[in-house]
């Protein structure tokens, strides 16, 4: 069995992803390309006796330095070598995809063009001589219908001829007007000799470019200068000679031959009539009714997510609950069995918790995604976005981030701009999530008159959505500064996805979720466990007298001790201190942490009391913690921004692929979580509100 | 003055003379197909005013702010 290299490459919205869905099935894996947040697809198919490995390269219009997702593509091409590319086109739109196409014969490497979705674009009156584009190009071509799986084996079979050398690809180089032709053969003249002649004319034409990627690798070679002094030379010659500076003279010179070629081979006789996407448009994008959709879409991939996710939640929580009263009930009292109990089948719980919410997300947003409608909400919402220096994209993981924040992270793939998606990232977590809530109704029913209960709380979500704001901003200026990404954007043709697309996208990501962020969470949650536990007996080694000495005496005790010089600032108590380290794991164990610091709940729990739980838990934390309106209302919005839980940090390793940004993100929330609260703590005593 | 998107209503057509600036605004445009002597339509505003959708050579839409619009230069 031989096998064979294939990359996959085209625009965003040709069919890509369909195809490479058409071809691999679910013999697929997806990963990252170290050092950046493009995400690695690959696949595996076997025909006729090979077997053929398949890179899904991401979807991009061209292969400059400007954006990660173009130098990750070209340099699959030049450092990988594939033995074939299949170049995949939108039928209907042909002139611009093929203008990649030229940027990637000049990479040396025989091309499959995939002529896709052809039925959409006959329909548009759009003919298309694939015989003759084949010899204009020099290409092989196969007509495919990806959402019908229509050309699959018809393009399995040409891979084969192509990587045989039974169909001859015809290597001529794109030519240039003779300006441009002499000052590229000036430079390739002094670039050191590669095994691969084409790419050392590419990379002449990339400096004459002006490519900043290029320009890098070249100025640190022994004779660099040299060579730029050439370019440079080069690049005055050019725009003296053809009055374009020489980026654009070169961009001319291949659109040349793609206008040349698409003239030739392709009949347009255009229909007036409105597509089907243009009428949805009037609608869906209408200057009144725009908006108000786009918030009703967005309040249903919230309902999904999470009222339809609600219940399995409920369900897992019950399961997971009774698992470990069973396992407990079934092992002896020891060591072992608070591990098992507290520590794993706790940890895995709390995997296993946000399954339902990931995975609804994840089919909500294949489907916005699939249909086509995402890059409309991007449409609609990104003025709003663009003034907090985000993206129209970033929207939608800022408002999955009121339900949890585990999925909002996971949200910003969406976002194809690294910096973008990283800010959004950042501050994600200041939108507050789900699980904070108990924290603040407990601590509302307790310190504060119901008349001002609504306020206080709509109060804690506005500051977390004004700091998001904030933060947002500040990130930009000085944490990633330089341009954002430019906003133009294709809106593609409305479409029905397809079920096999949607499905794989969700588990794929949901099983990215499991791998990765599982072991973090599981392993984070035993370390808690551990912090709690241990020690379990004083220096003489009796068993402590309660449960409350002994978190006291625990090590997590001892770290919130270590902090309460650092939060007395804020009128917090080390056992403050300990809730809040307890609140790593999982925010709603913040309160609980408390109650049993405070020994609010008694010997034998809430449950038994007469009055409703939360009314009980709130006479007695008045009367036990010594809190003041202020001291509780410096709390919350601690637990508002302060280091998101665990599952987070977790998700923010994953996406990022480092460690860097989850323990940046710890850094600064906790700093801020400081600097808000000392200011509204110190200013509220000042003035006396609350105290 | 240069024509540009502004001087354009919804529904109106014209050819685009070039495209000014530089670096990757420029880039992503030209990279995307709009080229000189390309055929803008004007499709719509965003609701909010902000960014602005365009029909290119009558084949594909394509969104982008007004700050990036401004790049290009239509003729007259």
């Amino acid at each position: 069995m031989k096998s064979i290299n294939i990359a996959l490459a085209g625009n965003p919205n040709s069919g890509k992803t369909t195809l490479f869905n058409n071809l691999t099935g679910s013999h697929q894996h997806v990963g990252n390309y170290p050092g950046v947040t493009v995400e690695r697809k690959e696949g595996v198919v076997h025909h006729k006796n090979h077997q053929i490995n398949i890179v899904d390269l991401p979807g991009t219009y061209s292969l400059t330095a400007y954006s990660p997702d173009e130098v990750v593509a070209r340099n699959v091409i030049i450092n990988e070598k594939p033995d074939v590319v299949v170049n995949v086109v939108d039928a209907s739109n042909l002139e611009r995809n093929l203008y990649l196409t030229a940027q990637m014969k000049e990479l040396g490497v025989p091309i499959i063009l995939v002529l896709n979705m052809v039925d959409v674009s006959e329909h548009k009156g759009v003919k298309i001589d694939s015989d003759l584009l084949s010899t204009l190009m020099g290409l092989s071509i196969v007509r495919t219908v990806g959402v019908k799986n229509e050309g699959t084996k018809d393009l399995l079979d040409t891979i084969i001829k192509v990587f045989e050398g039974t169909t001859k690809n015809d290597e001529r180089p794109i030519r240039y007007s003779p300006e441009i032709e002499h000052e590229i053969k000036q430079v390739e003249s002094l670039l050191p000799v590669v095994e691969n002649r084409k790419i050392t004319r590419w990379t002449a034409i990339k400096l004459l470019e002006k490519d900043s990627k290029v320009y890098e690798e070249i100025s640190v070679l022994p004779k660099g200068s040299d060579i730029l002094r050439q370019v440079e030379k080069g690049q005055q010659n050019i725009l003296n000679a053809t009055h374009d500076d020489s980026e654009m003279a070169i961009l001319e010179g291949r659109y040349a031959l793609v206008r040349g070629a698409t003239k030739e081979a392709v009949s347009y006789q255009p229909n007036d009539r409105l597509s089907l996407t243009e009428k949805i448009d009037k609608v869906l994008l209408n200057r009144f009714l725009g908006l108000p959709i786009f918030l009703g879409m967005m309040w249903l991939l919230f309902q999904l997510t999470f009222t339809l996710g609600g219940p399995p939640m409920d369900l897992i929580d019950t399961a997971f609950g009774s698992l470990g009263e069973w396992v407990a009930g079934n092992m002896s009292e020891g060591l072992l069995k608070s591990l098992v109990v507290d520590g794993i089948i706790g940890g895995v719980g709390g995997v296993i918790i946000f399954m339902p919410n990931i995975i609804l997300l994840f089919l909500g947003i294949a489907l916005l995604e699939g249909t086509g409608y995402m890059s409309r909400a991007a449409f609609v919402m990104d003025k709003i976005m663009h003034r907090v220096g985000l993206h129209g994209k970033s929207f939608v993981p800022m408002l999955i981030g009121f339900g949890c924040t585990v999925p909002a992270i996971m949200a910003t793939r969406t976002l194809e701009n690294d910096k973008d998606r990283l800010v959004t990232m950042l501050v994600a977590p200041l939108m507050s999530c789900g699980a904070r809530l108990p924290v603040y109704t407990l601590l509302i029913a307790a310190f504060f008159h119901e008349s001002v209960a609504g306020n206080i709380l709509f109060s804690i979500y506005i500051i977390g959505i004004i700091l998001a704001i904030v933060m947002a901003k500040v990130f930009r200026k000085w944490l990633l500064p330089g341009e954002s990404e430019p906003f133009i954007m294709e809106l593609p043709a409305y479409k029905l996805p397809t079920l096999k697309n949607i499905l794989l996208q969700m588990w794929e990501r949901t099983w990215l979720y499991l791998k990765k962020a599982g072991t973090i969470i599981l392993v984070a949650s035993i370390v808690v466990w551990a912090l709690f536990t241990f020690p379990m007996v004083d220096f003489q080694g009796n068993e402590f007298e309660s449960s409350t000495i002994q978190m006291e005496q625990s090590y997590a005790g001892r770290i919130g001790k270590a902090i309460e010089p650092v939060i007395a600032p804020l009128g917090f108590d080390w056992k403050t201190g300990v809730a809040l380290t307890a609140g790593f794991a999982a925010k709603e164990v913040v309160v609980s942490t408390m109650g049993t610091l405070y020994s609010i709940e008694d010997e034998d729990g809430l449950a038994e009391e007469e009055n409703s739980a939360v009314a009980s838990f709130s006479d007695r934390a008045r009367q036990q913690s010594g809190f003041t309106p202020l001291t509780a209302y410096c709390l919350m919005l601690f637990t508002l921004i302060y280091v998101p839980c665990m599952a987070v940090i977790a998700v923010i390793k994953r996406e990022t692929n480092s460690w860097k940004w989850p323990l940046f993100t710890i850094a600064y929330t906790c700093g801020l979580a400081w600097i808000v609260c000392f200011v509204v703590y110190r200013g509220g005593l000042l003035l006396g509100i609350g105290v | 003055m240069s024509v540009t998107l502004e001087n354009l209503q919804p529904g109106q057509k014209a050819r685009i003379k070039k495209i000014t600036g530089d670096g990757p605004i420029r880039r992503r445009l030209l990279d995307m197909g709009l080229t000189a002597s390309s055929i803008i339509e004007m499709e719509r505003y965003a609701p909010l005013g902000d960014p602005v959708e365009i029909k290119l050579n009558g084949e594909y839409h394509v969104s982008l702010r007004k700050e990036e619009a401004d790049s290009i230069i239509l003729e007259d």
